[in-house]
């Protein structure tokens, strides 16, 4: 397990009127090389549980393991944590500082205290990885466009090349395309590194299309985490919390309500597809798909 | 963190010091800060604090938020109270080396840690009570009288209303920046002087770029609405005065003339 959570409790602002539960009770276990994403409401906890997972904020109560280490034990260095799980918060682009988009990749890998040759070696891969070219990297970063800002500070936490990279919603505000072109990012540095990464999204479409598995949080408390067919049978679950399933999943299930016998654990355009061809099939139809 | 900072902070409520008009809140701790001060002696400065303790009791809030408020200023204390035990002359009551305690020291000193308290929470009691926003138009309408003399009243109260409508916002924003350095392994609270002020440039470049947009942000947006200056500009909620503004005035009066007459009888321990 890369991440354990015991028992997390977190209470913002306790002993005023304003005091409030963000993460409630939190029992969890990570796998190692997982693809996770990680869904619920605007003031589900989702942002405070991630803050957790480096140590940027302690808990209330309970406990963190981060590759077997409770990371509030005496005498661990949590900045060696923050090497071994990168943060990319909401907005990214907003912490971009310096003078050139180089500079500003390389800022975490030189905080790790790497060689020059490695720095530069991660703050190009890193680059690459986003989709920035070579001839932006001397830039100013404050010249970009929104969007190709957003990869410059996405690829500052890659250059420091995490065992777990977390993503606190990475596509908000970005158009249709842009969405696109990060998310398949993701999954690549994934797929090519074999690093954990957690997705944090608003949207059911994304994490069903990338995410191996799908973490619901409700009102602080993990909701359900599964495999992505594991979730989508429990739509109208799901529906009742005010979570929305992917498009695709809520045609499945009301093809059910009007008496097909079909599977409703359809999440992906492609998988349902394929779902129909044999549906027909089995009822011995002719199919041209 | 940053967030726990209550100074200026205002806890929204019902009671009657909530509900009193905002000019007249200002003009009541106008008057008690001057009790405080015109207090000479212990029983005249027990005035002042009746009237704070009437207040406080009607205006029910926790006493642990007036404890909290008066963190930042525990140094301030207890630098002046050291200040005045050790360098006020007087009869000697006790001898450290070559330092004495002497009893007007000791009594100056009880003196001005009763008054520093009693200020903080006054002036904390005005701001937890009333919205900032509240608190500024009644500043506008009591400066409105100064615009004859083209002193700038509206403009001055649309920037405190602007500047103190940012200061969450922006302690957010810093508390949110330095989360993101600190994930990539940014040193904020340890090092050496100069390492430490070199660290805070990854904080403070990108509050100064998101403090210039949401400035210009924030001009556009007025602009829509039309805003263009305090002229014939009329209010949502004006304020209105009744009969309680009128008595609790009155009442700060009373306590204020009390402490006068302690004064003057030279009634002292």
């Amino acid at each position: 397990m890369i991440i354990k959570l015991e028992d997390l409790t977190y209470t913002y602002s306790q002993g005023t009127p304003f005091e409030k539960t963000a993460v409630d009770h939190v029992d969890l276990e990570i796998e190692e090389g997982t693809l996770v994403g990680i869904i619920g409401h605007t003031g589900s906890g989702k942002s405070t549980l991630i803050q957790h997972l480096n140590g940027l904020i302690k808990p209330t109560s309970g406990k963190v393991y981060i590759d077997g280490e409770d990371i509030h034990a005496k005498g661990v260095d949590l900045k060696k944590i923050r090497f071994k799980v990168g943060l990319v918060f909401q907005y990214p682009e907003y912490q971009i500082f310096e003078e050139t988009v180089y500079k500003d990749i390389s800022f975490g890998p030189r905080n790790m205290g790497l060689s020059e040759e490695d720095v530069d070696r991660r703050v190009r891969s890193a680059a690459a990885m986003v989709g920035l070219d070579d001839s932006l990297l001397d830039k100013s970063p404050f010249e970009l466009s929104g969007g190709q800002k957003r990869r410059v500070a996405i690829a500052g936490v890659m250059a420091m090349e995490p065992k777990v990279l977390i993503l606190d919603e990475p596509t908000a505000g970005l158009d249709p395309k842009g969405r696109e072109v990060i998310l398949s990012q993701i999954k690549e540095y994934h797929d090519k590194t074999g690093s954990t990464v957690l997705l944090v999204s608003h949207s059911m479409e994304d994490v069903a299309r990338f995410a191996e598995k799908i973490l619901v949080m409700n009102k602080g408390k993990v909701f359900c985490y599964d495999d992505p067919p594991g979730v989508f049978t429990r739509a109208e679950e799901i529906n009742a919390v005010g979570l929305s399933v992917p498009q695709i999943t809520k045609v499945f299930i009301e093809l059910k309500k009007r008496g097909l016998d079909i599977r409703t654990d359809v999440y992906t355009v492609d998988f349902a597809l394929k779902t129909i061809k044999e549906y027909l099939e089995e009822k011995g139809g002719a199919v041209n798909a | 963190m940053l967030k726990d900072i209550t100074i200026g902070q205002y806890f929204p409520g019902t009671s009657v010091v909530h509900r009193i008009d905002a000019r007249f809140k200002i003009v009541i701790t106008a008057v008690f800060i001057v009790m405080l001060f015109s207090a000479s002696n212990y029983s005249a400065l027990c005035v002042p604090l009746v009237f704070f303790a009437i207040a406080f009791m009607a205006s029910k809030l926790s006493a642990k938020l007036m404890i909290k408020s008066m963190k930042p200023i525990v140094p301030v204390i207890i630098i002046t109270s050291i200040l005045n035990i050790f360098f006020i002359d007087g009869v000697s009551v006790i001898k450290i080396w070559k330092l004495n305690i002497t009893d007007n020291g000791l009594y100056t000193s009880g003196f001005m840690i009763i008054r520093l308290i009693a200020l903080i929470c006054g002036s904390s009691l005005l701001t937890y009570t009333t919205s900032p926003i509240t608190l500024t138009d009644a500043l506008e309408q009591m400066l409105k009288p100064l615009a004859k003399i083209k002193f700038p009243a509206h403009e001055l109260a649309m920037m405190m209303t602007i500047a103190l409508r940012f200061i969450p916002t922006l302690i957010e924003e810093t508390d949110k920046i330095m989360q993101a350095q600190k994930a990539r392994g940014a040193e904020l609270d340890s090092g050496s002087i100069p390492q430490r002020a070199k660290a805070l440039v990854p904080i403070l470049i990108p509050l100064f770029v998101s403090s210039f947009r949401r400035a210009e942000e924030l001009a556009l947006a007025m602009e829509c609405r039309c805003y263009n200056g305090g002229e014939g500009r009329t209010k949502l909620k004006t304020l209105v005065s009744g009969g309680k503004d009128y008595a609790a005035l009155s009442l700060s009066i009373f306590f204020l003339s009390v402490v006068f007459i302690l004064d003057l009888g030279k009634v002292s321990f």
